[in-house]
């Protein structure tokens, strides 16, 4: 299991790729990967943004991805798992956050996937704020539910 | 007793700050912590708590040489 805090733009993919060839006793016994890339729009809530700045808390963060990747283990069985989150200064079309599974089965994989990303979007101390392409800045609100509420493309 | 307190996001911004340090005697609970440092300025009704990196509810008391933070609604991911 393996969290990081990124401060520079990361590649998901070649960061996937370098973990996997990294852990090669799961060569074998892993049977699905499930992947979710969250990625910086250029809007939001109705507004253009051309680039958002992200706030964490050092050390809690960290500690609460942690507790989240416990409580997904309490609840499937998964080999592995890798999560990323960008920090600092983004611009549109980089990367936000990596959260990839890998276990024997597929539902394992999904259900934990998605169990980590949700719950890192309600728990995990991270803080956006977007700076808009009239130069405003504002701090995005609240996350939605991702189960209850799909964002509608607008 | 001595403590951190920390502010993080917008809240950082509306209180001006990202920390204080805090003295104090007796016992303080986190809502209290907030009202001493912050001179009875009226908490934002959204804001979240947490000690030593921990969530905590506003009621929890503090020991000396904790870190108490707040934050508003997180929105990472």
């Amino acid at each position: 299991m393996s969290i990081k805090i990124s401060t520079e733009a990361f590649d998901p993919y070649q960061e996937i790729q370098d973990y996997q060839n990294a852990r090669t006793g799961n060569i074998g016994a892993v049977g699905a990967t499930s992947i979710f890339i969250g990625t910086m729009r250029d809007f939001n809530e109705g507004a253009a943004v051309k680039g958002m700045t992200l706030e964490y808390y050092p050390g809690m963060t960290e500690k609460q991805l942690e507790r989240i990747i416990t409580e997904a283990q309490q609840q499937w069985r998964f080999i592995d798992c890798l999560v990323i989150h960008r920090v600092g200064n983004i611009l549109p079309n980089e990367s936000i956050v990596l959260v990839a599974v890998w276990s024997s089965h597929r539902g394992d994989a999904f259900d934990a996937s998605r169990y980590i990303m949700e719950a890192l979007k309600s728990k995990a101390p991270f803080w956006k704020k977007e700076l808009l392409v009239t130069e405003n800045e504002r701090w995005v609100a609240n996350n939605t539910n991702g189960y209850n509420t799909p964002e509608i493309p607008g | 007793m001595s403590i951190k307190v920390r502010y993080f996001a917008s809240l950082k911004e509306s209180v001006g700050r990202s920390e204080d340090d805090l003295t104090f005697t007796g016992l303080l609970t986190v809502n209290e912590v907030w009202n001493r440092a912050n001179l009875g300025k009226p908490l934002p009704g959204n804001i979240l708590a947490a000690v030593n990196m921990e969530y905590v509810e506003f009621d929890n008391i503090v020991k000396d040489g904790d870190e108490v933070a707040f934050f508003p609604p997180v929105t990472g991911g």
